[in-house]
């Protein structure tokens, strides 16, 4: 019993600094980006769980041999007044700490789920008045604005993609539709729910490496598979040409127009790492520590698209999954295994 | 029967483009010839538009901060809060702007980036 609570805490202790760092520094998960989701949700899922675990398994160390056992023990004395003496201090500080966290956790999900909703219905309300419905596409509206800019606001059945005059104009069909294929992606795969559960992480535990890092990987990997989607339909070309136009602002749009006259052929030959060495790989690989979140995103995504490696082979990726799998076994397993062998 | 959200389309849009404060009967009368303009069956129901039907969409207006009610007079006149322009405005700020939950509600294509970068990729785009 005692010894389960140190794992956990080591367990805790490790998915919340040197693992993140590890993992954020890596350059494959753009290759697998699915599986890299699935092993950010078990380290932030085994971390919330590892730390609790610690402090209650802590707390309840001296009246029972295991967690049933103790949690029985507890609810004996805070329902029938069992007596409390076997508790000292520090045990009942453990359990405070951890009964205060597990509320806090579930709190902040719960209030970051109401601000986003409230923020959402907000903007479809203002939409429904501002924006016209779409010709080209179903359950996407155009409002007239001259950047070129293009979101989507999630909401089940109300979801919506929103497109301005700015980017209709600047883009040619194909790269809108690359544009479109992107953002439904994002509808279709519930990304929102993810950004909803890591941006709620990261509000409750705001000084945990953790949980900022783990926010930025889930907003970039969300954006890969999101390209991954895009590039089933659409040439890899385009999808890069529309994510420059839309990235270099409102001027984006003249470019755009200068260089729509060129032909395919030229666009096929400036997605091949090869076409123009240097140039755009110098500029590109620079993230710095200056360089914000999202921009590095946007870098990052590029700079995939331009030189794209192979997928990871199916082996490691079984290996990550495998990994991930036990990450959210362990801390289960310390936690109840010994009450049922005991 | 339009419906109360085409309604309010309706009604902003007339309060927009009419600049001035309306009472909710010029506001219907406006409705039924806008309706009828269009010449088709829902304009022959456009006559039928109540008043009543008119003030509940106003009331709702009011409540979503869009319309405001110059009071004191009777009946009361109905104005749109800030003009369509600045609305579009508020919600591109939202769209564009660094609110640290910005990136939960929405998701944008691209995200901000900085000059030097967008420099690099307009770069980019005259290479392709």
């Amino acid at each position: 019993m005692f010894w389960t609570s140190y794992l956990l805490a080591v367990l805790a202790i490790v998915l919340a600094w040197p693992v993140p760092i590890l993992l954020s520094r890596a350059s494959w998960p753009a290759r697998s980006p699915f599986t890299a989701m699935l092993l950010w949700q078990a380290i932030a899922l085994a971390g919330g769980l590892s730390m609790i675990g610690a402090m209650l398994v802590y707390g309840l160390e001296p009246i029972g041999d295991n967690l049933i056992s103790g949690l029985r023990g507890l609810a004996d004395m805070v329902l029938f007044n069992a007596p409390t003496t076997a508790l000292g201090f520090w045990h009942l500080f453990a359990l405070s700490a951890a009964a205060l966290l597990t509320a806090h956790l579930v709190f902040t999900l719960l209030l970051t789920y109401y601000k986003i909703e409230r923020q959402r219905r907000r903007h479809r309300e203002l939409l429904a008045l501002l924006a016209a419905p779409s010709v080209d596409a179903a359950r996407t509206v155009v409002i007239s604005h001259d950047s070129p800019v293009a979101y989507c606001l999630p909401g089940g059945a109300r979801s919506v993609t929103v497109l301005s005059d700015g980017l209709m104009a600047a883009l040619e069909p194909a790269e809108l539709r690359a544009v479109l294929s992107h953002e439904n992606a994002h509808l279709n795969q519930r990304h929102h729910l993810l950004l909803w559960a890591f941006a709620a992480w990261r509000q409750a535990l705001p000084w945990l490496p953790t949980t900022r890092l783990a926010q930025e990987a889930v907003n970039s990997l969300i954006e890969m598979l999101a390209d991954d989607v895009a590039l089933k339909t659409e040439s890899k070309a385009t999808l890069i040409k529309a994510i420059a136009i839309v990235a270099s602002g409102p001027t984006g749009g003249m470019a755009g127009g200068m260089t729509a006259g060129m032909g395919a052929g030229s666009m096929a030959a400036a997605a091949m790492p090869s076409a123009h060495p240097g140039l755009a790989l110098d500029g590109l690989e620079a993230p710095t520590g200056a360089v914000s979140g999202s921009a590095r995103t946007t870098i990052s995504r590029v700079s995939r698209l331009l030189s794209p490696e192979p997928q990871l082979p199916a082996a490691a990726r079984g290996l990550v999954l495998a990994g991930s799998a036990l990450l959210l076994a362990v801390p289960t397993a310390l936690l109840i295994v010994p009450g049922l062998l005991g | 029967m339009a419906s109360l959200g085409e309604l309010e389309r309706a009604v902003m849009d007339l309060l927009w483009a009419g600049h001035e404060a309306a009472t909710a009967n010029t506001l219907r009368d406006r409705l039924a010839t806008t309706t009828e303009a269009k010449g088709d069956a829902a304009g022959h129901e456009g006559k039928e538009l109540a008043v009543t039907t008119v003030l509940t969409v106003l009331s709702r207006l009011e409540k979503k901060g869009l319309v405001e009610r110059e009071r004191g007079m009777r009946p009361h006149r109905y104005q749109a809060v800030s003009s369509r322009e600045d609305h579009t405005a508020e919600l591109m700020h939202e769209v564009l702007g660094s609110a640290p939950d910005r990136e939960a509600v929405l998701a944008r294509f691209i995200g901000s980036v900085t000059d030097s970068e967008a420099e690099t990729l307009r770069k980019l785009l005259g290479h392709i």
